[in-house]
């Protein structure tokens, strides 16, 4: 079947078989490899992408649900737009160690960009309660939760200015 | 998985007849069980009937004594309802608690009902609070719905469309969840109406259930204190890889105490 959909603000068509999940259109046929596809059964969050601005599990999401849909990968994020800098989230898990191995890192972004997004003054206790769909085996989460609280600060610095 | 075919009909007379038709067909609504259970092998229906496309099913309605949630709410809009949140609080957490917040994002009252998982949440809120699942040809009561593992009272071709809910004096949701999954290992719904207490058990067995005592010692006095010495007879209870069933039994009286307790908070 034919599909049509905004993928990172760009117009898509693609062709796809329903029995398609969104996390293998996008690394196989699409090519984003940035999303990552971890445990595959939708606990880890590592396929964590923004639908119509909503972070779901792609490994969990048949391709012809986006018909329509506006879709963000980890490749859409971004600062400024046409700047190349990175966006504030990203930029503040590495400045504040917010990652080792890096592999659950596209949907922690993807999950805590959503977070900040919906709540402007998020403690510690909602980003960990946020990020209770996203596993990572390395860290022991402490330098996430303080990139969060620290990426969030600044996403809302950017929207003020 | 499998290859199957995809309809997206527009009207519900339209998806149940593609139900029927199609033998070896199934219904998705968020798919956050039924994708899953597609990946594993464990269906392989011929067709899917997404039911996204059926535009009255995502209304949540104040119809006073009752509030009626359409079978295609996502989980994390009921959460975050303010009539919910105002009328039956103790729903509103239920469905806070439900998964993760990507979960939540997509699965859906309906399809959590209507799929009955025996460690589902909302299976208990609809018991425990003696709700009406509204479908496609008829009116069914919580007490006649959940038959037992996966088993519903739905025949083919019925389509869930709302969950009528009556709004109780106070109820409340407390659960013990399995850290990866989130499902519960045993949740209890405690509900307060002006003629009885509604107690309802999820996880600790092959199917959401009621628990009489409990409900005739709140009914008394609806105070944690009036259940702590009542004990769950653990036959029937379910035994696995993540607890033994008199652990669960004792999880229901702990769960059905905290349940009262946010209740009454």
């Amino acid at each position: 079947m034919q599909i049509s959909f905004t993928l990172n603000g760009r117009p898509t068509t693609v062709d796809v078989e329903p029995a398609t999940l969104v996390a293998e259109l996008l690394r196989e046929q699409l090519n984003l490899t940035g999303t990552h596809i971890g445990c595959d059964t939708s606990q880890c969050g590592a396929c964590v992408v923004h639908l119509n601005g909503l972070p779901v599990k792609s490994c969990t999401l048949l391709a012809p649900a986006l018909d329509g849909a506006a879709l963000l990968t980890i490749e859409g994020l971004q600062g400024a737009p046409g700047s190349n800098e990175m966006h504030p989230m990203q930029e503040s898990f590495r400045e504040h160690h917010g990652l080792q191995c890096g592999f659950c890192t596209p949907g922690m972004l993807m999950t805590a960009v959503a977070l900040a997004a919906e709540k402007p003054n998020l403690t510690e206790a909602d980003v960990r309660h946020g990020l209770e769909g996203n596993i990572c085996r390395c860290t022991g989460y402490q330098n996430i939760v303080v990139s969060v609280m620290a990426g969030a600060a600044a996403m809302n610095a950017a929207k003020g200015e | 998985m499998k290859p199957f075919a995809y309809h997206q009909p527009n009207q519900i007379p339209d998806a149940a007849k593609l139900l029927v038709s199609i033998e070896d067909s199934k219904l998705v609504a968020g798919g956050m069980t039924l994708i899953p259970t597609l990946k594993q092998r464990l269906a392989s229906p011929v067709a899917l009937v997404d039911l996204s496309k059926l535009g009255n099913l995502k209304g949540i309605t104040d119809d006073g004594a009752t509030i009626t949630i359409g079978a295609m709410k996502p989980h994390a809009v009921v959460a975050a309802s303010k009539l919910v949140q105002a009328k039956i609080p103790g729903l509103a957490a239920l469905a806070s608690m439900i998964g993760d917040p990507a979960v939540r994002n997509r699965g859906t009252i309906g399809g959590s009902v209507a799929n009955n998982d025996p460690a589902a949440d909302y299976p208990a809120g609809v018991l425990g609070l003696g709700a009406t699942i509204v479908t496609s040809t008829r009116e069914i009561v919580a007490d006649k719905f959940f038959l037992g593992l996966f088993e519903t009272a739905l025949e083919p071709g019925e389509i869930i469309t709302a969950i009528r809910f009556p709004v109780p004096i106070k109820a409340g949701y407390a659960k013990f969840k399995a850290p990866a999954s989130r499902y519960a290992l045993v949740g209890v719904f405690v509900a307060q109406f002006a003629d009885g207490v509604r107690v309802a058990v999820t996880g600790a067995g092959s199917g959401v259930f009621r628990v009489p005592p409990m409900e005739a010692a709140l009914w008394q006095n609806f105070d944690p204190s009036a259940i702590a010495a009542i004990k769950i007879d653990t036959d029937g209870l379910t035994s696995d890889i993540h607890a033994e069933a008199d652990y669960r039994a004792h999880l229901v009286t702990v769960m059905a105490k905290r349940a009262v307790d946010a209740a009454l908070s």
